[in-house]
């Protein structure tokens, strides 16, 4: 009787200790892979290494930052999973490469994702997210407010004796004095992705493709100021949209 | 019995829940500080970075305010920290260089101190080469042309021979035995106090006033990319703290007398590059830069409208550095100046809590 009465407590007291008694799912975890074309950029070579645009300009990297939202993953049966939160990429910071989501659990299936560059024209909110209010990440109000998409910021024409710099940030389009175009973009992934346990999605980015592809990008003509550039936040926003590609899926 | 079986499961619950057993009561429990963090900073940032071992308490906080005026923290007793750190200059020195007890001057200007609890990288000085403020408030101290000490153990032994200084530190940190690392925290206590949130822009930005259409260009400026562009660097309406206490090399010089964080990274790419100092106060924290260059705001917008100077370092933000600079016309470096000013907290400096008393 008394160890019966032993197990007994033992058993409550763990059960009432543990908040969590639901069956597991299998949780999902991204990870951003950055390249130029086939070589790889990180925080340890960011700026220190030179390279060469389509349009043949050679580059030095001097900041890379960028923000993603909604991350959804969609299965066979049309029934959507949307994670919380956003991921805030800091090249030079390695940890920030990698997205673990508050609640990341989801049923076993084969899925597509889908995600934002930026922030959606529903959660462009100004001055309503403090973590990228601390990291200056806001974008003007004359501008149309909100955040950043992305800062990339370097030096251009670097082997010659004319090097200038760039800064080649991306966010809401001003259209005119107080009208304004949203800029955000979609990007979808058609490759099915099993996940039946525990899964990392790797996700690459080709930085080159920013001034690639549709538009062949000319930093002698479009180096900097472009946040108030019509036409360079929609060419930057088309050019986005070939950025992306799925990676290694990691389970 | 069933009662006495339901009564036992329950204690045994409750106690294997809780973390804490303890029994022993201290002689002295001190009071917890809460933090006076202004409705815009609760709103727009996140929540100011407290140290976990050296939570905010009433008597540590009174401490570290009474070492930080107090010249026992000098060899001769002739300084404190607030003799380069003075409450009317926002903590700061209007000289270029402060002198402490020698009459060899430092090499860079002091840094004004305030809303130090949301440096979240928590690196101090122009290079930040002190991660913490605790280690940052040991230097000083045994810094031979500031406080001029050789080593802490006098410092220690003068507090403990003190007739006051240990039954504070007793109070404050349940030891009557001081040491240098609690002389730091109790100072970095003191420190994380002083807050700065009620400028002109403060109580613009909560709507509780209008700003002049001359303050209103010079925050237009500010903000634009194709203009001013300084919001990069230092803040916005959204970041009240007006500065990303970052690193950067702003093309003040094309070659270095002073390496700044290059000399603590070893890198070279980190040559000439200093934090960004908080725009705000800036009506009291002349004169300008890590070095202290520059004795006016006019000649500080000089600088970025005409007197870049190229390095290999520069930063990529300093967008017009082959034009000289922005090139603001007479108007717009008049507007934002203006605007700056607004940044500028009287309450700040004359606030009693941070006062000699």
């Amino acid at each position: 009787m008394k160890k019966i009465t032993t197990l007994l407590i033992l058993a409550i007291t763990l059960f009432t200790c543990n908040e969590d008694n639901t069956i597991i799912s299998p949780k999902v975890n991204f990870t951003f892979n950055h390249h130029w074309n086939n070589a790889e950029i990180n925080n340890d070579n960011l700026q220190t290494t030179t390279v060469t645009n389509a349009n043949g300009e050679a580059i030095n990297i001097d900041r890379f930052r960028y923000l993603t939202s909604r991350f959804e993953l969609t299965n066979t049966n049309n029934e959507t999973y949307t994670f919380d939160g956003y991921k805030f990429t800091d090249l030079a910071i390695a940890d920030t490469y990698n997205f673990s989501p508050e609640n990341n659990a989801i049923p076993s299936g084969t899925y597509t994702l889908k995600f934002v560059w930026g922030f959606n024209e529903t959660d462009n909110i100004d001055g309503a997210y403090p973590d990228l209010n601390t990291a200056s990440w806001n974008w003007p109000e004359m501008l149309g407010g909100g955040y950043h998409f992305l800062q990339f910021d370097g030096m251009y024409n670097v082997d010659t004796t004319d090097a200038s710099p760039f800064n080649f940030h991306n966010g809401t389009a001003r259209v005119s004095e107080g009208v304004f175009e949203q800029n955000f973009a979609e990007i979808a992934f058609e490759t099915p992705i099993l996940i039946n346990s525990d899964t990392v999605i790797n996700i690459d980015m080709n930085i080159a493709e920013l001034f690639t592809n549709p538009n062949i990008w000319d930093l002698n003509v479009l180096d900097t100021p472009l946040m108030p550039n019509y036409d360079a936040q929609k060419m930057m926003q088309q050019n986005i949209m070939s950025i992306f590609n799925l990676g290694e899926i990691t389970q | 019995m069933k009662n006495w079986f339901i009564f036992t499961l329950f204690v045994v619950i409750i106690s294997g829940c809780s973390s804490e057993t303890t029994t022993q009561e201290e002689d002295y429990i001190p009071i917890p500080y809460q933090l006076e963090i202004p409705t815009l900073f609760a709103e727009k940032l996140i929540d100011p970075r407290i140290p976990i071992n050296n939570k905010l308490t009433v008597e540590g906080v009174t401490l570290g305010k009474r070492l930080f005026f107090d010249n026992i923290l000098s060899v001769d007793g002739t300084k404190a920290c607030a003799s380069c750190h003075l409450p009317q200059n926002a903590f700061s020195d209007p000289n270029q260089f402060s002198q402490g007890v020698t009459t060899t001057l430092g090499t860079r200007n002091s840094m004004p101190l305030f809303n130090l609890a949301w440096n979240f990288d928590d690196k101090y000085f122009w290079d930040g080469h002190a991660l913490g403020l605790e280690n940052q408030a040991l230097e000083p101290v045994i810094d031979t042309n500031e406080l001029g000490n050789d080593s802490w153990e006098p410092v220690e032994a003068k507090l403990n021979n003190h007739e006051q200084y240990p039954k504070l530190f007793e109070q404050a940190f349940g030891t009557s035995v001081i040491t240098k690392q609690l002389v730091a925290k109790a100072i970095a206590q003191f420190e994380r106090t002083l807050i700065s949130g009620n400028s002109k822009f403060d109580k613009f930005s909560n709507g509780e006033i209008a700003l002049t259409p001359q303050e209103q260009n010079g925050l237009n400026i500010f903000m634009s990319e194709d203009k001013g562009d300084c919001f990069h660097c230092h803040g916005n309406p959204n970041n009240p703290l007006w500065t990303d206490n970052q690193f950067h090399n702003n093309g003040l010089d094309a070659t270095f007398s002073d390496l700044g964080l290059g000399l603590i990274s070893g890198n070279p790419n980190d040559n000439g590059k200093f934090r960004s100092p908080s725009l705000r106060n800036l009506a009291y924290t002349a004169p300008y830069m890590h070095d202290g260059r520059f004795a006016t705001l006019e000649e500080v917008i000089e600088h970025y409208s005409t007197g870049l100077q190229d390095s290999d370092t520069i930063d990529t933000l300093m967008k017009k550095v082959n034009q000289g600079g922005v090139q603001l016309t007479t108007e717009d470096k008049a507007d934002l100046k203006a605007f700056l000013l607004t940044l500028s907290d009287p309450t700040f400096i004359n606030n009693p809590d941070f006062i000699q008393q």
